[in-house]
């Protein structure tokens, strides 16, 4: 369970760009969460849950996309969805893949008054 | 008022383990981030790997756990200096971490340094320390299904040692599996298959290292 160190670091962006803004109250923030990444957003909306209580960000909504995993095959040079984990390209089967999304850990918006 | 960030969550970790890391360069150090369940063997392929490189290759140890200080006791018998962080409940070690635990050696004649982190399948994989490479240990009581259990480490790693191979008659588990779902994760793991206690394998797992730090010290 590394949610609560996840939290805390996301709390730290938001508090971040709240005082860039001179923002009062967080009402959301929104992440992307890559399929590969080793988070499960109900036990990370738990940790946000608790260390925000009694903070100006208290009951805000986190709301998390779940971004698929794909790859750069650089063989052939084509985009894929990886899936089952099998990085193989589908087109040529070349193994040399990159992955372009699905690792995903960031603080995309934010909602604030 | 919506305001657009997009910022990577794991940014101060992200900073903090690429200073280690150009630390680490300048010392020309090569540095091992090593992972596994608990009781996979890491504390045992640590001193099975000093015994044989410590003649010539300096090494240092930094030890993770969440409570107790076995482990680096365990090392220090082995006459190389090693550092103990106790994360007290945190599953993992972090940039931070490394870096006030590496303070602590005399790294002038250090070549390697392997940092073990908390036996733990998930969360080390997503938290850089500075690293050349994260290795990885599965043993065979652990069973062939772990690698699409836990894919992400198995793709952040660059070597996987399978170890506990003198119980696989004991145990329901096929090496056969165990690699082929792991290239089809990472198709340029490296693999050995090995056994701490029997000493089987590990000639070639020295070998690779060996190499690796070679290249290294001509690097830097």
């Amino acid at each position: 369970m590394h949610e609560m160190s996840i939290a805390m670091s996301m709390i730290e962006i938001v508090r971040e760009e709240m005082r860039k803004c001179d923002a009062k109250t967080l009402r959301s923030v929104r992440l992307n969460i890559g399929q590969m990444s080793a988070v499960v957003p109900e036990a990370l909306s738990f940790c946000f849950e608790v260390i925000t209580k009694g903070t100006e960000m208290e009951g805000a909504r986190l709301m998390m996309d779940v971004i698929p995993l794909k790859g750069y095959c650089h063989t052939c040079e084509k985009e894929f969805e990886i899936k089952d984990y099998v990085f193989a390209c589908p087109s040529c089967e070349g193994t040399s893949i990159e992955i372009i999304s699905g690792r995903d850990l960031a603080v995309v918006e934010i909602e604030v008054d | 008022m919506k305001i657009s960030v997009v910022r990577n969550i794991l940014e101060a970790n992200d900073r903090i383990a690429q200073q280690n890391r150009d630390l680490f360069t300048e010392n020309g150090l090569l540095v091992i981030n090593l992972m596994s369940s608990p009781g996979a063997g890491k504390t045992s392929l640590l001193e099975k790997t000093i015994d044989a490189l410590k003649d010539d290759v300096g090494i240092g140890i930094i030890e993770g756990d969440i409570q107790s200080t076995q482990d680096a006791e365990r090392i220090a018998r082995k006459g190389v200096p090693a550092v103990q962080i106790n994360t007290g409940g945190e599953c993992h070690l972090d940039g931070n971490m490394i870096r006030d635990a590496f303070k602590e050696f005399d790294f002038e004649n250090m070549d390697l340094l392997i940092v073990e982190n908390v036996g733990n399948l998930v969360c080390p994989a997503e938290f850089k320390v500075g690293e050349d490479f994260k290795a990885m240990i599965l043993s065979v009581t652990e069973g062939d299904d772990k690698p699409s259990k836990y894919p992400l480490m198995f793709r952040e790693s660059k070597v996987l040692l399978i170890n506990k191979i003198d119980l696989l008659p004991y145990v329901d588990c096929s090496l056969d599996r165990i690699k082929e779902d792991s290239l089809k994760i990472n198709p340029d793991l490296s693999i050995f298959e090995i056994s701490c206690k029997t000493g089987e394998g590990l000639e070639e797992w020295y070998e690779w290292l060996r190499e690796r730090i070679k290249n290294r010290e001509v690097i830097s």
